[in-house]
């Protein structure tokens, strides 16, 4: 299944890019799709928990599974106002 | 759908009249300014960013609640993105009431909310360097 992953904010300046397309197996989870990030950006590496979770433009946990034409992205610290 | 963020100067004037009824008799009008320091550090500019789509959908939920919380006050926000320096706003809320006790209020109830749920974010830029507020505290 695919899954789009944006980056926001620090995860955009980790990363490198605004978002992704991910092919991803069946059961993958949000908190997954984290330690992946964690796996190739070495700026993540202390970072165990994900920050908040978004999918599809709503919070959500980041034990829920994924599905087919997800959007993905992680919420980090929210500093509005 | 009216937005609840710009990237131009927020006008606090237009805002007030776009929310006060002739039953208010009181308004109350927040903006969050930006400052010169933060943490120790000098500031001179802040970039602010949001997930736009979902930062919409937060801010009308926050914007619900408090009218569900003060359902006789009348209220406008809206949030500035993009490169801001010093003394810029970069939030401007209004709340219009018949008294001035639940306009104080739901104002800061308004306030506390966005800046707990609405995904916005601000890098912070001064002689020191630069630095996305808020993540220097670890998840772990």
């Amino acid at each position: 299944m695919k899954v789009r992953l944006l980056y926001f904010a620090v995860l955009r300046d980790v990363t490198g890019k605004g978002d992704d397309v991910l092919e991803l197996p069946e059961g993958t989870r949000a908190a997954d799709v984290w330690q992946r990030m964690r796996d190739e950006y070495g700026a993540l590496r202390e970072y165990v928990h994900p920050p908040m979770t978004a999918i599809n433009e709503s919070y959500a946990d980041a034990g829920q599974v994924l599905r087919d034409g997800d959007e993905l992205a992680f919420i980090p610290p929210v500093a509005g106002g | 759908m009216v937005s609840f963020f710009t990237d131009q100067p927020i006008d606090s004037a237009a805002l007030v009249r776009s929310v006060l009824r002739p039953t208010d008799g009181a308004y109350v009008l927040f903006e969050g300014v930006v400052r010169n320091h933060n943490e120790g550090k000098q500031v001179e500019s802040i970039d602010y960013e949001a997930y736009l789509p979902m930062a919409e959908k937060e801010m009308a939920r926050v914007v619900g609640d408090v009218r569900g919380a003060f359902p006789d006050v009348a209220t406008a926000v809206l949030h500035r993105l993009g490169h801001l320096v010093v003394g810029d706003a970069s939030i401007a809320i209004v709340c219009a009431s018949p008294h001035r006790a639940e306009a104080f209020d739901a104002c800061r109830m308004m306030i506390d909310r966005i800046k707990q749920t609405v995904p916005i974010w601000k890098k912070e830029r001064g002689p020191d360097g630069e630095e996305w507020v808020g993540w220097q505290c670890k998840h772990d």
